[in-house]
């Protein structure tokens, strides 16, 4: 342990240096940071709630971006069909949407990361059937496995979570497993084993951290898959229900729309939906190159 | 070999057993079919009817028993809201589905490896920057998003596609295809288009990693040293070892296509399997529901089995391990 300690703060430094090399990952990592202090704060800078129908002035439906209401309120990305601002549904909804992506692939990180340690260490018939059902999951799109689930669980936040839980928990089995194999076999584990640990005390100890690198790598493009995922089914009416409008309802809502011309409606929500996954991803290949795991 | 075939077979054959199961007791889990099936006004007496007509009035393991046995005689039940067989909806879709995923896969190859051969064989220049930020976009990019803006672009905008639709198909051996009248490929460009661009991003990415893997290889150096030209290099030495990976995940891909396709048909209103299915979740029919999971379980395991076997053909290393795992 005390050699992760030693470790972690020269790999830190490292990291943040090899950010300053690279400009694209830089900007990449500050558009992320202005993208998730947004959905952090978005109450507190919305020009108004868009879900409190005090707020929405009916007359002001539908107005393209830039322009001014009657009352010479300005809309910057226009309105949808009841009046309500764009920017401060897209800042409302990108809360959402982030917070579901993360709090899911969190959850999937630790249910893979549990599930692939007990296999890389345990070997074994419990790694053979937990392999097994891993490639089985992951032969299947994860789109069909969402949709299976969610038309059996029905909508609801929790349930959306559970379905991107379960298409994404495979992946970090895999990574985590994979890498505890190749870290089971060095000289330390040995030496844990000699010096008289627990098999839970060497696994979270002393293998686990090790397999950290390639694991927040892995996370970090899954929330970005996450993130498009629950879009996608949000999208097609089966993840989030109308009560919590993420980006990807956003834009289910202004498709009705989009044939008579008011593009404003979907476009601004799938475009702030595009920055955030592409920074995620940029930062994400940033962070692959400069941990450098064996993926 | 033909044990091995054998041996897969019989997997297969387990997996679909078991996701039959899986999905059946799964499906049959959501909600009562019978309200939305049936006039609300109707009486006690009429919901009894048609629930026992329809067969929901017994316990679950007995109708997935009925299930099972209507499955080997190739019916998978009948669609509780059109009243045919599940089977026959599908297979009257598939074609559509296929078609699109075909067209997809053929613009994600054209464009695909072209482009990820350049950025590999010239990987500082601009063009090879640009290809590979365009590839990052392109995994970026919601599928769905996209698919809005096609429309919005070509045909609210410039009117020059038709938004939705098949088109008019020609029938080619009792199919019927769209890809062979003009109007017809005006309706598929977009759907392909929009369902390409995610494995076109893919396959720039994979040829791009392959090409730069083999361009430092031996083979390569020692074929340079010969004098060979470059332009041969390429296309005999390097294509050659690089396809080998780009065929299994060309082949492994094409599942994920078609189920990719859902969210594009459903854009498009494709009448494919896929905008089939999101229908059927709509109003709950679960014979179709369960039906469209079963094929394309017994689609992917064909998928994955005639990839195995491609690839044990296209590499001799893979055959002696494959004949002997």
């Amino acid at each position: 342990m005390s050699e992760a300690v030693a470790i972690a703060p020269t790999r830190r430094s490292e990291l943040a240096a090899s950010f300053a090399r690279n400009r694209l990952a830089l900007g990449a990592l500050i558009v992320l940071c202005v993208i998730v202090l947004a959905a952090l704060f978005s109450p507190l800078i919305s020009p108004q709630n868009p879900y409190d129908l005090a707020q929405l002035d009916i007359m002001d439906s539908k107005i393209p971006p830039g322009s001014k209401s009657a009352d010479g309120k300005t809309y910057i990305l226009g309105t949808d069909e009841q009046g309500r601002d764009m920017l401060s549904a897209i800042l409302y909804g990108l809360r959402i949407s982030l917070g579901v992506g993360v709090i899911s692939t969190v959850l999937a990180l630790t249910l893979g990361m549990l599930v692939g340690l007990a296999a890389g260490y345990a070997g074994g018939w419990v790694d053979a059937v937990i392999m097994r059902i891993v490639d089985l999951q992951l032969s299947f799109p994860s789109i069909l496995v969402a949709l299976v689930l969610l038309a059996v669980l029905g909508q609801g936040v929790d349930k959306i979570v559970i379905a991107l839980v379960t298409v994404q928990w495979a992946y970090y089995a895999r990574t985590v497993r994979s890498n505890a194999l190749v870290e089971r076999r060095k000289e330390y584990v040995d030496a844990a084993i000699c010096l008289g640990f627990a098999p839970w005390r060497i696994v979270y100890r002393h293998i686990l951290p090790n397999c950290l690198p390639p694991l927040i790598v892995v996370a970090t493009v899954q929330v970005a898959h996450a993130i498009a995922l629950e879009a996608t089914l949000s999208f097609l009416g089966l993840g989030m229900p109308i009560t919590s409008p993420s980006l990807g309802l956003l834009i289910a809502n202004g498709y009705s729309h989009l044939l008579s011309g008011k593009y404003w409606m979907s476009f601004f929500p799938g475009l702030a939906l595009l920055v955030t996954i592409v920074a995620i991803n940029l930062v994400g290949d940033h962070l692959r190159d400069a941990l450098n795991p064996r993926l | 070999m033909i044990g091995y075939i054998f041996r897969r077979l019989a997997q297969s054959a387990l997996v679909l057993f078991a996701m039959s199961a899986l999905v059946f007791a799964g499906v049959y889990a959501i909600g009562n079919p019978i309200d939305i099936l049936i006039n609300p006004q109707a009486d006690q007496a009429e919901v009894a009817r048609a629930t026992e007509a329809l067969g929901l009035d017994k316990p679950l393991p007995l109708q997935y028993w009925h299930f099972i046995v209507n499955a080997f005689g190739g019916e998978l039940g009948r669609s509780f809201s059109s009243n045919v067989p599940a089977v026959d909806l599908i297979l009257q879709r598939m074609p559509a589905t296929i078609e699109l995923a075909l067209c997809a896969m053929v613009i994600a190859i054209v464009l695909g490896l072209p482009l990820g051969l350049w950025a590999g064989l010239k990987p500082d220049t601009v063009t090879a920057k640009t290809i590979m930020a365009g590839s990052i976009l392109g995994f970026s990019l919601p599928t769905f998003w996209v698919g809005l803006m096609l429309i919005m672009v070509f045909s609210v905008w410039l009117g020059w596609l038709p938004p939705t639709g098949r088109g008019e198909t020609v029938n080619v051996l009792g199919i019927e295809v769209s890809f062979l009248t003009v109007d017809g490929l005006r309706h598929l460009f977009m759907p392909a288009l929009n369902l390409a661009l995610f494995k076109l991003a893919l396959l720039i990415r994979l040829t791009r990693a392959g090409t730069r893997e083999a361009m430092v290889q031996d083979y390569v150096r020692f074929a340079r040293a010969k004098g060979v030209s470059e332009r041969r290099i390429v296309r005999v030495h390097v294509l050659k070892n690089i396809l080998i990976p780009i065929v299994t995940v060309i082949g492994l891909e094409f599942g994920s296509v078609i189920a990719f396709a859902i969210g594009t048909e459903t854009i498009f209103a494709w009448p494919g399997m896929g905008k089939l299915l999101i229908d059927s979740i709509n109003v709950l029919d679960r014979p179709v529901i369960v039906a469209y999971l079963l094929v394309i379980v017994v689609m992917f395991v064909f998928i994955n089995l005639v990839v195995d076997l491609a690839y044990t053909a296209l590499d001799p290393r893979v055959r002696l391990r494959g004949a002997r795992a």
